[in-house]
């Protein structure tokens, strides 16, 4: 399980991970949670596009990542969110359906991408990932309080002069930086996954930011690397160890911020909840 | 209208409304189109756009369970539309804050089941194009059995939304109203959230589970830009979901003579790049300061169909919506 090959996939995973539970940290609380299905699915897109035109497969996820989320800022700026979101997404499904039809031996790459094909990495993938997922965390740090406050506080955010909308750009921009670099490892469908199980667990588990970023990239560590372990041994699919371990924290999660509650009244979050 | 039959004849190849797929095609997908843009404009409305696209992928889960075990792949799809429906008003779809997480964490879990059915069919049938059937569709391939169950279940959707339209739009733009008038809002949501799963596997089937969000989100976005009222908005988002389909089937047969040759591109791709270019039409035509100002006001004041509106847009919009109902 930890030969030569292996090493590289343990690498590729543990990076991918960290990366999703900081991004996914700020997607669950900002709310954008379609947008992290839609950046990394409309991302797919530009990786069957580049394996049609020959070029790197890296190229044609990041090229459509950031499409991506320029067209959800700029289409969001003049519609409801999730309806820019949803016609983004479409747009470049379409497109990449065309381009899977177009070259008709795709149809196991299309599930690679899709699900993603970790234990096919080599070396030279490495350092890339690698590259771009220091870019992604340096990226948060720099822009870390202002996303931070905008996030939690819009309205205050404004008032101190944030602009929300240029901070919801760098956001989708980062996500997209993320999504391209992790679609090849654990496919489209499972960035998702992992960007959203752990971090809404570890929502649920503390509300410091800090602690919270920590404990998602935590989850989404022991989820890569029960579901990596496992699907070694049984020949499963990881793309079905971390949906459904992302689905079990978070399910956790909720029970234990609900236990939490029962014992310790807290009047004053509910209602907010609620009405928000 | 005429106009489109006018160029009908430039762009049909020869013999397309002879061959029998095509046929089934057409009808399968105008009901689509129209179960689609009818529940969709609630959809819009409701601001449930991610409900309905993750009942879409939900229901490939269905789907590809189905292809698994050799039964019709529409009962896959409706069974777990239905059952992530059910689940999702359980869990608080009804909930503004939360339920984005919610979705997003039974999507995750649903689409990892999927990634398993998938790969245990392509390991007990050796088959892999299904991952790319059950996800893109398969218009052209819909056995003629299959298509009674289609058209009846999309009926009953249309009805059940139709029926409940009034109460419906009052209790998605203010529930508390809606309640105070005696309006059962949780019930109304629950049915309406049933209605949304059977149209969304129907177009699961059609034109692909992943796909099927852009017939039921596009044409309804579409037609709540220019229409009034929740009928008028209906009626516009079905033709121009039906518009947009048809379009996209008669182009899909054409492409088999193109380059690559021998080789059709995909409906769907068709049936999107439709959609989308009659959303953003909306655009050129009207890119008046209102509709920023109401982007402006933020998602908390939908594009609903009612309410006072600026003189300028009563003209256009309003006869664009006859003209395209009628």
């Amino acid at each position: 399980m930890f030969s030569g090959f292996m090493m590289n996939t343990w690498i590729a995973a543990t990076i991918v991970a960290i990366i999703a539970g900081m991004v996914g940290f700020f997607a669950v609380l900002r709310g954008s949670t379609f947008a992290a299905h839609a950046i990394p699915n409309g991302a797919f897109a530009g990786a069957a596009g580049a394996s049609l035109l020959g070029i790197s497969t890296l190229t044609g996820l990041a090229v459509f990542s950031v499409a991506g989320a320029l067209g959800i800022g700029a289409l969001g700026r003049r519609t409801r969110h999730d309806v820019a979101t949803a016609l983004a997404l479409v747009l470049m499904l379409g497109l990449g359906a065309l381009f899977v039809s177009v070259s008709s031996q795709y149809a196991q790459e299309t599930y690679s991408l899709l699900f993603g094909e970790v234990f096919g990495i080599s070396p030279d993938e490495l350092l890339p990932i690698a590259g771009l997922a220091v870019l992604s965390v340096a990226a948060i740090v720099v822009v870390f309080r202002p996303l931070m406050l905008s996030s939690a506080m819009p309205e205050v955010a404004e008032a101190r002069g944030v602009s929300t909308q240029r901070i919801e750009i760098t956001f989708l921009l980062i996500m997209a930086l993320a999504t391209s670099m992790t679609v090849p490892v654990v496919g489209a469908l499972l960035m998702f996954s992992l960007m959203i199980g752990p971090a809404a667990a570890a929502r649920s588990f503390t509300s410091r930011p800090g602690l919270a970023i920590a404990l998602s990239v935590a989850f989404g560590l022991v989820t890569v690397w029960t579901g990596i372990a496992i699907s070694y041994e049984t020949n499963w699919p990881l793309g079905f160890f971390v949906g459904v371990l992302g689905a079990v924290f978070y399910l956790v999660g909720r029970a234990w911020a609900g236990a939490r509650r029962t014992r310790t009244v807290r009047a004053g979050r509910v209602p907010a909840a609620v009405t928000a | 209208m005429s106009s489109v039959g006018h160029l009908f004849s430039y762009i049909a190849a020869p013999g397309l409304l002879s061959s029998g797929p095509v046929r089934i095609a057409a009808l399968v997908g105008a009901v689509v189109a129209i179960t689609s843009g009818t529940v969709g404009v609630f959809t819009v409305t409701r601001g449930q756009s991610f409900a309905g696209h993750s009942l879409a992928d939900v229901a490939t889960t269905g789907g590809s369970g189905a292809f698994l075990i050799g039964l019709n792949q529409f009962w896959g799809f409706l069974v777990f539309g239905v059952g992530a429906a059910a689940f999702l008003e359980i869990i608080g779809v009804q909930r503004r804050r939360g339920r984005d997480v919610a979705t997003g964490v039974v999507l995750g879990a649903a689409l990892g089941v999927a990634a398993l059915f998938l790969y245990l069919g392509s390991v007990t049938t050796s088959t892999t194009g299904a991952s790319f059937t059950v996800l893109f569709g398969s218009i052209f391939v819909i056995a003629p059995s299959t298509v009674p169950v289609l058209v009846a279940s999309g009926v009953i959707a249309v009805i059940v939304v139709v029926v409940l339209s009034r109460v419906l739009l009052l209790s998605s733009l203010s529930p508390d109203i809606a309640a105070a008038r005696g309006v059962p809002v949780r019930l109304v949501g629950a049915t309406y959230l049933m209605a949304l799963a059977v149209s969304v596997s129907l177009a699961a089937v059609a034109i692909g589970a992943v796909l099927s969000t852009a017939l039921l989100i596009g044409p309804a976005a579409t037609a709540l830009r220019v229409a009034r009222g929740p009928e008028r908005a209906m009626a516009t988002s079905a033709v121009i979901g039906v518009i947009a389909t048809w379009l996209g089937i008669i182009l899909a047969y054409d492409s088999y003579y193109w380059p690559p040759r021998g080789h059709g591109w995909p409906v769907s791709f068709f049936i999107v790049a439709f959609v989308a270019v009659f959303y953003l039409l909306t655009y050129l035509r009207r890119p008046s300061r209102r509709g920023r100002a109401q982007a402006a006001a933020g998602p908390s004041s939908p594009r609903g169909p009612r309410g006072p509106k600026g003189p300028a847009e009563q003209a256009g919009p309003g006869e664009r919506a006859c003209s395209a109902a009628s």
